[in-house]
C-alpha cells in the first residue's frame, strides 16, 4: 500500500496546472464558448502535441509514458479546476481507454492519432430510452460480410461535433436490455449514413443527437469485448468525473472563501459570521469525501470486475451527493451574484451538476452496490 | 501509488491474525460487540498482553517504546484489532499524555512516566473539562499557584473519564490569572493519590460509570510535574488534541460495527424476508458504508500525509466530525434493528431469573449505546468546536 505520487505524477500535475493558468481563465474560457465551434481548438493541440500530455495514459511502445488510471485522476483534477471544456474525458479516458483495453491493430493505429492530438473521440452509448442502463440499447450493427452495418439513435453524444471517431455500442444480437449481444465499434465520424443534431449544453461543452441509417462499418472496426468491456470503460470514465469533481470542488471552496473575505453585509466580510464559516467547514469536509473517493475507486479499477463495480458505484454516489452539497452552498454563500452568468461560481455549478448524474445518479449506483455486496 | 498489500504486509497480517487468536484473552470474547460495561481489569488483561509482545503503543517513536511501524502496518494492526473486537485501549495515557511528555517532557519525566503508561501501570485520566469550560476550554479556572517547590492547585474538573481508576491525571490549570486567557495555562501531571482531590461519579443515560467530577483542594503539586514551560500549557493541550481527533475516527471498529449490523440483519425478520432486503433498512446500511468508505480513504491519506511528515494538523478536524457522526449512526441502526426490544432495561442476569433472556442478546444494550454514543459528536471538541476550527486554521476565515 502506498498512496504517494511519483515525480514524473507531480511534475504531470504542474505542468498541466500551469498551462491552464496561463490559458485558461474564466475570461478566456467564456471566448471560447461563444466561438462557432464552441472551443478553442489550439488548446487541444497544445495540451497533445506541444506539452506532450495526452501521452500520460499510454503505453510506451505506442509513444505514452506507461500511466494509467492515476494519471487521469491527476490531469481531470487539474482540467476540473479551470473547468475545461477539452474532450479530454471522451477522447483520452473513454476513447484511449477502451483501445488499451481492447488491443489490436485498431489500438496501434489510433492511439498515436490520440497522443498526437489528431484523433478526438466522442463517447455514443447512451440512448432516449435506455437511463443509465449500458444494456438498454436499440441501435443494431447487423452482420454484412466482412463488416456489419449501423442503425439507430444515440443521445446526448458530448464532443461529437468536435469528433474524428465516434466509438458507438450497438447490438450484434440479443434483446433490449440483454447483456448478451452488446458490442463496441470505433467508427469514423464522418461515416456516410451519420448525421447529427448539434447543441450546446448547460455545463459548456457541445453536443449531439447522433442518428445512424445503414452506416456501413468494416469488421475491423469492431472492439472485442462485449459489455463487460463496455462497463469497464464506463467505470473508468465514472472515476475520470469523479476527479473533475475534486478539482471542482477544491475550486469553488476556495472562491466562496475569497468572496466571504470581500463581500461587507453589516458593516463587516460575511466570512466572520459562523453560520457561514460552518457551512464552508461542511464544504472543506464534504470536498475531502469527494477526493478520498475518487482515490479509492481510483485504485480499484484495477480489482475483479465485481469489486471494481461496487467501489466505482460506492465512490460515485458518494461524490454524486457530495458535489452537490458543495455547489449548492457555494451559490447559496455567494447570494444573488451566485445565479448571474456574471461570475465563475454559478459555471463551476453548472457543470458540477452534471457530473451528478453522468454516468449513473447516486440512486443509480447504489442500487447496483447494494446488489453486489449486500445479500437479498 | 497502489492499494494491494505487498508479501510483507501479508505475511505482517498473518502474524498478527495469530498472534490475537492466541493471545487475546478468552474471557474478553464477545464482550464489546455486546457493549458490555468493562472493569478496569478488563483494560488490564488485554494491555499487559500487548506489552509483552511490545504492541502496545504503535504510533511512538521507537526509542521511547514504539513498534516502528509502516503506515500499512499500522492500519492493518487496527483493522485486525477491530475485526477480532479486541478491546481498544483507553487513550488517556497511549495516545494522549504519552506523546505529550515524549514531545515537550524533560528526560527525567520521559524516564519516570514513559515505562509505565506502556507497562499500564499507571492509569491515567484527563483534567480539561470544568464545570464552567466546556467547548471553550482555554476558559478554565482551576488555579495552581506557586508555592516553593510545589504548586498548589484548587478547583474543579468534569467529565473525567475513567477517574474512578486514574493513578495520574494530567491537568490544565491557570498559572498566570493576568494574562491573555490561553497563555497562562500550564500543564501538570498529578497523582491522583494526593490530599485533597475528590473524584465523585456522573451516571450517564444509559446507566454507564464512565466519568467523574474531580475536586482539587488545595492539591500540593511538585513543580517537576509540569510539563513544559510554565504558561506555555495550552501548546501541549492543542497538540493533543489533534493526536485525540486522529484516533476519535474509529474507522476499523466502525467496519467491524457494520459487519455486524449486516449479520444480525439477514437474520432478522421483517415480513417474510430479512430486514437486510427491507429497500429502507438496506439503502441505510449501504449509506453507512458509503461514508465509511469516505472516511477511511479520508485517513488513509492523512496517514500517507503524516508518513511523509505533515504532522496531524487541523485537518483532523475533518475526520473528527464524519467518525463521530459514523458511530452514532450505528448505534442509531443498532437500535432500529432491535425494534421493542429495544425498550427492556437488562441489566444481565444474576438479579432473580437466571434462566430467561429478554430479548435476543445484541438487542440488550441497543438503547444503552445509543444514548451513551450522543456523547461522541460532543467530546474531544465538539463537532461545532471542529467547524470553528477548519474554518480558522484552514479555511483561515
Amino acid at each position: 500500500m502506498d498512496l504517494s505520487y511519483t515525480e514524473t505524477q507531480e511534475m504531470l500535475r504542474d505542468t498541466l496546472a500551469r498551462f491552464l493558468a496561463d490559458n485558461y481563465d474564466f475570461e478566456t474560457r467564456k471566448k471560447m464558448l461563444e466561438r462557432p465551434e464552441g472551443r478553442d481548438p489550439g488548446i487541444w493541440k497544445a495540451l497533445s502535441s506541444e506539452l506532450g500530455l495526452t501521452c500520460a495514459p499510454f503505453a510506451e511502445e505506442l509513444g505514452g509514458m506507461g500511466g494509467g488510471a492515476i494519471e487521469n485522476m491527476i490531469m481531470m483534477e487539474e482540467l476540473g479546476k479551470v473547468i475545461a471544456i477539452e474532450p479530454w474525458l471522451q477522447t483520452v479516458v473513454v476513447g484511449g481507454g477502451a483501445l488499451k483495453a481492447a488491443g489490436g491493430a485498431l489500438a496501434e493505429a489510433t492511439i498515436p492519432a490520440i497522443i498526437a492530438g489528431d484523433a478526438v473521440i466522442a463517447f455514443a452509448y447512451a440512448e432516449p430510452q435506455g437511463r443509465y442502463n449500458l444494456a438498454d440499447i436499440g441501435t443494431t450493427a447487423k452482420k454484412d460480410g466482412a463488416g456489419y452495418v449501423l442503425n439507430g439513435h444515440k443521445a446526448v453524444v458530448y464532443a461529437a461535433p468536435w469528433a474524428t471517431h465516434l466509438l458507438v455500442t450497438a447490438r450484434t444480437g440479443g434483446s433490449r436490455r440483454e447483456r448478451e449481444g452488446v458490442e463496441m465499434f470505433l467508427i469514423e465520424a464522418n461515416s456516410p449514413g451519420i448525421s447529427r443534431r448539434d447543441y450546446p449544453t448547460v455545463d459548456g461543452f457541445r453536443a449531439s443527437e447522433v442518428y445512424f441509417e445503414n452506416v456501413a462499418v468494416p469488421g475491423e472496426a469492431l472492439l472485442s469485448g462485449g459489455i463487460d468491456l463496455v462497463e469497464r470503460v464506463v467505470d473508468e470514465a465514472t472515476m475520470a468525473v469523479c476527479a473533475e469533481a475534486t478539482g471542482i470542488a477544491r475550486t469553488m471552496l476556495a472562491q466562496t472563501v475569497e468572496y466571504t473575505r470581500q463581500r461587507k453585509q453589516f458593516g463587516q466580510p460575511i466570512g466572520k459570521f459562523q453560520s457561514l464559516q460552518h457551512r464552508m467547514a461542511d464544504m472543506l469536509v464534504e470536498g475531502e469525501q469527494i477526493a478520498s473517493m475518487t482515490l479509492m475507486g481510483t485504485l480499484k479499477l484495477d480489482a475483479p470486475a465485481a469489486a471494481r463495480k461496487a467501489a466505482i458505484s460506492m465512490a460515485k454516489a458518494k461524490v454524486a451527493r457530495s458535489i452537490k452539497f458543495v455547489g449548492q452552498s457555494a451559490i447559496q454563500t455567494h447570494g444573488g451574484i451566485g445565479i448571474t452568468m456574471e461570475l465563475g461560481i454559478g459555471h463551476y455549478f453548472k457543470r458540477s451538476t452534471m457530473i451528478e448524474g453522468q454516468f449513473g445518479s447516486a440512486d443509480y449506483h447504489l442500487e447496483r452496490y447494494e446488489a453486489l455486496t449486500l445479500p437479498a | 501509488m497502489d492499494i494491494e498489500f505487498s508479501p510483507e504486509d501479508l505475511a505482517f497480517q498473518q502474524e498478527v491474525r495469530t498472534f490475537i487468536a492466541e493471545n487475546y484473552p478468552q474471557e474478553l470474547r464477545g464482550k464489546q460487540d455486546e457493549g458490555d460495561e468493562l472493569s478496569k481489569e478488563d483494560f488490564l488483561s488485554w494491555h499487559k498482553v500487548l506489552h509483552k509482545k511490545g504492541w502496545v503503543a504503535p504510533a511512538w517513536p521507537v526509542e521511547y517504546g514504539g513498534t516502528g511501524w509502516t503506515v500499512t502496518q499500522r492500519y492493518i494492526w487496527s483493522e485486525e484489532t477491530a475485526r477480532a473486537d479486541c478491546i481498544r485501549l483507553m487513550p488517556f495515557g497511549l495516545t494522549m499524555v504519552g506523546p505529550v511528555i515524549y514531545t515537550f517532557g524533560t528526560p527525567e519525566q520521559k524516564a519516570k512516566f514513559l515505562p509505565r503508561i506502556l507497562s499500564g501501570e499507571d492509569w491515567w485520566c484527563q483534567g480539561y473539562s470544568e464545570p464552567g469550560a466546556g467547548s471553550d476550554l482555554a476558559s478554565l479556572r482551576t488555579k495552581a499557584e506557586r508555592d516553593g517547590d510545589h504548586y498548589v492547585v484548587n478547583g474543579q474538573k468534569t467529565w473525567t473519564t475513567m477517574a474512578q481508576h486514574a493513578d495520574w491525571g494530567f491537568f490544565l490549570v491557570r498559572t498566570n490569572p493576568e494574562a491573555k486567557i490561553q497563555e497562562g495555562i500550564s500543564f501538570l501531571l498529578i497523582d491522583m493519590k494526593t490530599p485533597g482531590i475528590e473524584v465523585r461519579p456522573i451516571i450517564t443515560l444509559g446507566g454507564e460509570h464512565e466519568v467523574n467530577e474531580v475536586f482539587l483542594d488545595n492539591v500540593r503539586v511538585p513543580a517537576e510535574n509540569r510539563v513544559y514551560e510554565e504558561n506555555k500549557g495550552w501548546t501541549c493541550a492543542k497538540f493533543l488534541l489533534a493526536h485525540e481527533r486522529v484516533g476519535i475516527a474509529g474507522v476499523a471498529a466502525s467496519k467491524r460495527g457494520i459487519e455486524r449490523i449486516k449479520q444480525i440483519a439477514q437474520t432478522e425478520m421483517d415480513g417474510d424476508k430479512s430486514l437486510l432486503a427491507n429497500p429502507f433498512f438496506r439503502r441505510k446500511v449501504a449509506e453507512l458504508e458509503m461514508d465509511l468508505t469516505a472516511l477511511e480513504y479520508t485517513e488513509l491519506r492523512t496517514l500517507a500525509g503524516e508518513a511523509a511528515g505533515k504532522g496531524p494538523g487541523p485537518e483532523s478536524s475533518v475526520l473528527k466530525i464524519k467518525g463521530s457522526e459514523i458511530q452514532q449512526r450505528l448505534t442509531e441502526l443498532t437500535l432500529e434493528m432491535a425494534g421493542h426490544y429495544g425498550a427492556p432495561y437488562f441489566r444481565g442476569f444474576g438479579e432473580g431469573d437466571n434462566e430467561h433472556p429478554i430479548g435476543p442478546a445484541w438487542s440488550n444494550r441497543a438503547a444503552p449505546t445509543y444514548y451513551n454514543t450522543r456523547k461522541t459528536t460532543i467530546y474531544g471538541g465538539s463537532n461545532e468546536i471542529q467547524r470553528n476550527v477548519i474554518a480558522k486554521m484552514v479555511l483561515g476565515l
